[in-house]
């Protein structure tokens, strides 16, 4: 892997089986991330963009090419070694936000440190910093029913950087939300990446979300269109 | 440690769901140990009968004597040794004659069994000791099926006709001094007690006998010659087989029980993880490993049992302890299912009958959780994470 790039893609393919037809989701992409990005991939629907993401965060693995994040080769990887990866240097989030029911705010943010075995007074620390962090300390009793979209999504971006990750993967995170609520959302994940050195990569086709990155990969039928570099528009 | 936490918290969450699984798996629980229960109840009440009312501590037999064949009864008789007279004269032992006979209750003739029994004996539950007055007839006792089936009644007198040891045939009048109600049909139907004595002097067999029975916890076991010793062991094979077959039958209901609580875990199993699969897509993506979900979920099918085991307690004990000590009622038909038992029956719960079940329940109920946890294995995190099943 080059010096500096947290992740780096070579040849990306991915082709999935259709009955007996098959589609090809990602066609030699070939891409490289540095450390503290905020960017995003945009397309519509079927480009290859969550393909891409879910590729990158070990939750699927490639057809062919390769793919590297944070020193992983993550074709390689087994279950468990992805699972790892995921659980020491990966947050997600996701569109629906994906909590987990039965848990409180509280313990869905801390759920990730439980896996890491973090000691009781490090992690009730970390979980109410997070919390602070997204402006939600005063609802770490609440359980998911009784929040609202916001609300829920701040709970989730909260559980994605409670482990202070390298990498932050969000997938479509504003398309359940208002505009003020994606807007809210959006500059705390900027602060995040500003304050904590987070790299962010979203999948989106949100123009509300484009505003905000720092670099837009545009990916058509499982291609590479474009990819620009350039001061947000938000932060402007 | 994460995983009994988060599977408790998982079960505590899914609130009325978990309780109804666990409502209806601790019924399986107190199903299965009533009805063990009930059999192990029924079984010691019988041998309890029928060691009380026939067989006491074991027996000698006559050589001759064969219980199945009434034609072994006319030689089936013989003085008895000294050495069962001298336990007899201790009152460790009683000595029965039996012969058979023909009575012609309410002008009909009926083959009948006579049966000598000393008066002052309490090594049988035989209330023997009405036939002591000594009369000038001959006064007997028999059982409820016995005047049922002949319509005979305390006060009435029937003609007995028998054949002596001789061979002559002799006839005299009997008086029924008493109807016993006895759990025991084989001392009851066809049959007629009456004082040793008095039918030895009918018979021209004096000091003889065709049984002889030792008290409770008798280990008297010498070998005497021309009687056979017969122990409980072989008394009681034919109520003990009679048993077994009936556990057979009390072991399907068991197995249909367990199947049934079974198929309750694993229904609950397969739709919690068909409806949890997005569940199960976060838990990959947020890094637990799959070996750990299925932990979880098998340990989630598990605590279903132990809960249900302390519910089965919280409201089975109760019931199970009330029904040990007041009994369980049967309907008056239950006399014609050939074994001596009460009108209630007492259903025993052993510690091992409930910790065993218990533990079958719980072990069987955590392989049952574990066999659809085996599809997680196979499910990809992104499948999951769309909720599609693989």
């Amino acid at each position: 892997m080059a010096e500096g790039n947290l992740i780096l893609t070579k040849n990306l393919v991915k082709i999935y089986p259709m009955g007996s037809s098959q589609i090809t989701a990602l066609n030699k992409v070939s891409l490289a991330f540095l450390a503290g990005e905020f960017a995003g991939l945009v397309g519509p629907s079927g480009s290859g963009k969550t393909t891409l993401l879910n590729i990158i965060g070990s939750l699927d693995s490639p057809t062919s090419g390769s793919v590297e994040v944070l020193g992983c080769k993550i074709e390689t990887l087994s279950h468990r070694e992805a699972a790892e990866l995921r659980n020491r240097s990966i947050g997600f989030i996701f569109q629906t936000f994906n909590l987990l029911p039965v848990y409180t705010a509280y313990e869905n943010v801390e759920f990730p440190l439980l896996l890491l075995k973090t000691p009781a007074g490090q992690r009730r620390k970390m979980v109410m910093d997070a919390l602070d962090w997204v402006g939600l300390a005063d609802r770490a009793g609440s359980r998911p029913s009784q929040l609202s979209g916001g609300e829920s999504q701040r709970v989730a971006i909260a559980r994605a950087i409670v482990k202070n990750p390298e990498l932050v993967l969000a997938d479509e995170p504003t398309a359940n939300l208002d505009a003020k609520n994606s807007h809210n959302i959006m500059k705390t994940m900027v602060n995040l990446n500003e304050n904590l050195q987070t790299t962010f990569i979203f999948a989106t086709h949100d123009e509300k979300v484009m505003r905000y990155l720092k670099r837009k990969i545009s990916l058509n039928d499982g291609k590479v269109e474009r990819d620009e570099i350039f001061k947000p528009e938000a932060t402007k | 440690m994460i995983i009994p936490k988060l599977a408790l918290k998982n079960i505590y969450g899914a609130g009325l769901r978990t309780w109804l699984n666990v409502i209806a798996l601790s019924f399986s629980f107190v199903a299965i140990i009533f009805l063990q229960g009930l059999y192990n109840g029924m079984s010691d009440q019988v041998e309890k009968a029928t060691m009380d009312a026939q067989y006491a501590g074991g027996q000698y037999w006559e050589n001759d004597y064969d219980p199945f064949d009434p034609l072994t009864l006319n030689d089936a008789h013989r003085k008895i040794p000294d050495e069962l007279q001298k336990l007899i004269s201790e009152k460790e032992a009683m000595p029965i004659l039996i012969r058979q006979a023909t009575i012609y209750p309410n002008g009909r003739f009926q083959n009948a069994l006579l049966k000598g029994i000393a008066p002052e004996q309490n090594i049988l539950s035989i209330p023997s000791s009405v036939l002591a007055p000594n009369t000038e007839s001959i006064p007997a006792l028999i059982g409820s099926r016995m005047a049922k089936s002949t319509g005979l009644k305390i006060g009435d007198n029937v003609t007995v006709r028998w054949r002596d040891a001789n061979g002559t045939f002799d006839a005299d009048e009997i008086k029924i001094v008493e109807v016993m109600k006895t759990d025991v049909s084989d001392i009851d139907n066809g049959q007629l007690w009456i004082p040793i004595e008095k039918m030895r002097a009918m018979m021209a067999m004096p000091n003889e006998a065709t049984i002889i029975v030792l008290e409770k916890g008798s280990q008297f076991k010498t070998k005497v010659d021309h009687w056979q010793r017969k122990d409980l062991e072989f008394l009681l094979q034919d109520v003990r087989a009679l048993f077994l077959t009936k556990s057979i039958g009390g072991s399907i209901f068991y197995i249909v029980l367990l199947l049934l609580a079974m198929l309750a875990i694993f229904d609950t199993q397969i739709l919690s993880i068909f409806r949890r699969r997005k569940e199960m897509g976060t838990l990959m993506a947020l890094g637990m490993a799959r070996s750990k979900i299925i932990q979880l979920f098998t340990l989630e099918g598990a605590i279903h049992a132990v809960l249900a085991a302390v519910v089965a307690a919280a409201y089975g004990l109760p019931l199970l302890i009330h029904y040990a000590t007041t009994g369980f009622g049967l309907p008056q038909a239950a006399d014609s299912f050939g074994y001596a038992m009460g009108n209630r029956i007492f259903p025993m719960f052993t510690a091992g009958l409930v910790i065993g079940t218990t533990l079958l329940v719980l072990i069987v109920t955590t392989i049952v959780s574990y066999l659809p946890t085996r599809r997680i294995a196979k499910l990809k995190p992104t499948d999951a994470l769309r909720g599609k099943m693989t």
